[in-house]
């Protein structure tokens, strides 16, 4: 709440409100980074039986396993532990894995565009098919597309996200043969372009290598696909939820009756107010696109740092799979953040509340 | 997700139909007789009227919406295949016949057989108990945990309202599938720990629920009666204001269902949870997608959607409660 701002000073006080509330939200995430590190740390702790083994790998000898736990401070209090646990990751650093023999921040950090090229692009497909989807649903209440869009957006949520992408793979790889072998992001005749961003699709077109550019694109189709799926249904059927509150609203009406074209009462009135709603939604769309990037990559073999958790799980290697939850919730903490801000910078009256 | 003004319906201020059951409406009995028979204590006087006008209304909802009652109908099935399964399959889900491994489905084999000459059919029915009871029991755990944690913090306020809202704000902060990775590699490799990291990560949407819909009948005419009568704060709040949001906790858990067998398979698909040779739906899948690529659809396809169709009708059933229990939400 807080005190409101009234007539002229709405003018003066806008920019310094938007101030107030990107940094009133960030202090919000404080405590949220804070929850994270303690769960993540209590999450080895909670380990059954030693950690120390755990982390020494199931083939460490005696003498190995105690030489980790002295290391690791395993031997000490748990809140010296805990210090030291926050000490390491002021440094960046976060173990090392038994199955790469690398750091695992290197790992995570050489690893994520991958991740991020994959999920930003499911995100993208998911949106350019849900959007209109529910707009058109909601402008045509009862008609055919609005059946489509309910069964789409049921049938979405109901299909696990590993099996879309198996399906997809028979059809467009096995069955037609359009699609190339689901082994990763670049054919082995491809060598990967100049690192620049990590996205392979950005970096190709930078070193102007169409063919790269083609080549990798054909490996993102089917994955990211699979990834709009399965996030499609909340964005379809938030999106005409909110246009249809918009379009029933008395703006809309007064746009209507001043004799705007069908289109512009819908793009530019209706449109830009219903989407609001759906921006908010994003952060539970990004919950559910960031779980599902895990099983997207082990279905497509993709070198992100959901599959470097997957097989640090299958060799019982902890180190990875702790740096892994922690970069994920971060990542998702940020994401959230960014999403309030951007939602500050669209609509101005979460600005005046803030 | 729910608003305290969405669930108004439920604690309208309507004259009291009995003194015992306080200022709870008649319809409100009803519905929630409807959903929840034998769950609650309802005051006697209200009993007939508000289950046969329950009941009554749910068939209306039924004949309205023949989707809701298909759902039923498919959730009986599974409900049969969870219970007896074991006993109406044509094969021993375990045994292997390499002989006639990666079988196309056929007149013997209804759904083929795969790498190790195990009949799919069989298996796929088999792991319904088992997808079942990981469904059942993470639901039913979540509503003890985030159900009354909720309720408690709606409620009471105050520094329990402070802690239970921090809890969940901290479950909040990760994505909600690496968080049940994370609890499952942590604890240990076992069905037991799919269920309560899958509980865990739904928290925070009961315990949302719960306060919000407490909360607004912390104050309510039934309340104060029950108070004014001499009732302790844990017994209002056990015995009015938990019935009370019964009806919606149970469309909620309906609703969860679905979600909790999703995660389950997801978990035991990246091998975390359920082991081989087991017969759970996400391990099947897992196991018959090295196949896919060369052409064995169906030992990935049946387990998989077998998966779907569970999870779609217990979609389609919570969307259905809904109707029943609160039609203002109908959407």
């Amino acid at each position: 709440m807080g005190p409101r701002l009234h007539g002229d000073d709405y003018m003066v006080g806008a920019n310094a409100a938007m101030l107030m509330m990107v940094v009133k939200r960030m202090l919000i995430a404080v405590p949220s980074l804070i929850g994270v590190v303690i769960v993540t740390f209590l999450l080895t702790r909670a380990l059954p039986g030693d950690p120390a083994a755990y982390f020494a790998g199931p083939a460490a000898t005696k003498e190995a396993i105690e030489q980790i736990r002295v290391t690791l401070g395993l031997d000490r209090p748990l809140y010296v532990q805990f210090i030291r646990y926050v000490g390491d990751l002021a440094r960046g650093d976060l173990g090392n894995s038994l199955t790469t023999g690398q750091p695992v921040g290197y790992e995570i950090k050489t690893r994520l565009p991958a991740s991020a090229e994959l999920t930003l692009l499911g995100l993208m497909v998911s949106m350019a098919i849900a959007v209109p989807l529910g707009i058109l649903a909601a402008t045509r209440p009862n008609s055919i597309i609005d059946h489509v869009c309910r069964v789409v957006s049921t049938a979405g949520v109901s299909l696990p996200v590993f099996f879309t992408g198996l399906i997809l793979i028979y059809v467009f790889y096995y069955l037609l043969g359009w699609a190339p072998a689901p082994l990763g992001r670049l054919d082995v005749f491809f060598s990967p372009p100049p690192h620049v961003t990590g996205f392979y699709l950005v970096d190709s077109l930078i070193a102007g290598g169409g063919e790269v550019f083609f080549a990798s694109l054909k490996q993102l189709v089917l994955p990211a696909l699979t990834l709009g799926i399965f996030s499609l249904a909340p964005i379809a059927r938030m999106t005409r939820a909110s246009m249809l509150a918009v379009l029933a609203s008395d703006f809309v009406r007064t746009a209507r009756a001043s004799g705007l074209t069908p289109f512009t009462v819908i793009v530019t009135y209706a449109f830009r107010n219903a989407m609001l709603p759906v921006i908010t939604t994003l952060g539970m769309v990004f919950s559910f696109l960031l779980g599902a990037n895990v099983l997207v990559e082990k279905v497509f073999a993709w070198p992100g740092i959901g599959s470097f958790a997957v097989e640090a799980l299958i060799a019982s290697d902890f180190a990875p799979l702790q740096g892994f939850v922690l970069t994920m919730a971060v990542m998702y903490v940020v994401l959230n953040l960014l999403i309030d801000v951007l939602y500050g910078l669209i609509d101005p009256r979460v600005r005046i509340e803030a | 997700m729910l608003s305290p003004e969405a669930s108004q319906p439920n604690s309208s201020p309507t004259p009291n139909p009995s003194p015992q059951g306080g200022g709870e409406s008649t319809a409100s009995v009803a519905t929630s007789r409807g959903i929840s028979a034998g769950i609650r204590i309802a005051p006697a006087l209200a009993h007939n009227t508000g289950f046969s006008a329950g009941l009554r209304h749910a068939r209306y909802i039924l004949s309205e919406n023949a989707v809701t009652g298909f759902a039923f109908a498919l959730f009986l099935a599974i409900v049969l295949a969870a219970l007896a399964g074991p006993y109406l399959v044509p094969y021993d889900p375990l045994a292997s016949d390499t002989a006639a491994a990666l079988k196309a489905p056929s007149a013997a084999h209804w759904f083929g057989t795969d790498q190790l000459g195990r009949d799919v059919f069989s298996r796929v029915v088999v792991a319904t108990r088992l997808d079942f009871f990981i469904a059942v029991a993470s639901v039913a755990l979540v509503f003890l945990m985030g159900g009354l944690a909720g309720v408690a913090a709606g409620f009471f306020g105050g520094w329990t309202d402070r802690v239970v809202g921090r809890i969940a704000d901290t479950i909040m902060a990760f994505p909600l599938f690496v968080l049940a990775m994370g609890i499952v590699a942590a604890l240990g490799n076992t069905v037991q720990n799919v269920v309560l990291a899958t509980a865990i990560v739904n928290f925070p949407l009961y315990a949302r629920i719960a306060r919000a819909e407490a909360n607004v009948r912390r104050e309510a005419g039934f309340v104060q009666a029950a108070r004014l009568s001499g009732n302790g704060e844990l017994r209002i709040l056990l015995a009015q204001i938990l019935p009370n949001i019964m009806p919606i906790m149970v469309v909620q858990m309906s609703l969860t269902m679905g979600y909790a067998i999703l995660n389950a398979a997801g978990l035991s698909f990246i091998g975390l949870g359920v082991r081989p040779p087991t017969a759970e739906w996400g391990i099947m899948v897992a196991e018959g997608s090295a196949f896919m690529v060369s052409g064995e659809w169906w030992i990935a396809f049946f387990p998989g959607a077998a998966l779907m169709v569970a999870v779609f009708c217990f979609n389609l059933l919570g969307d259905g409660l809904r109707d029943i229990v609160d039609p203002q939400r109908r959407t």
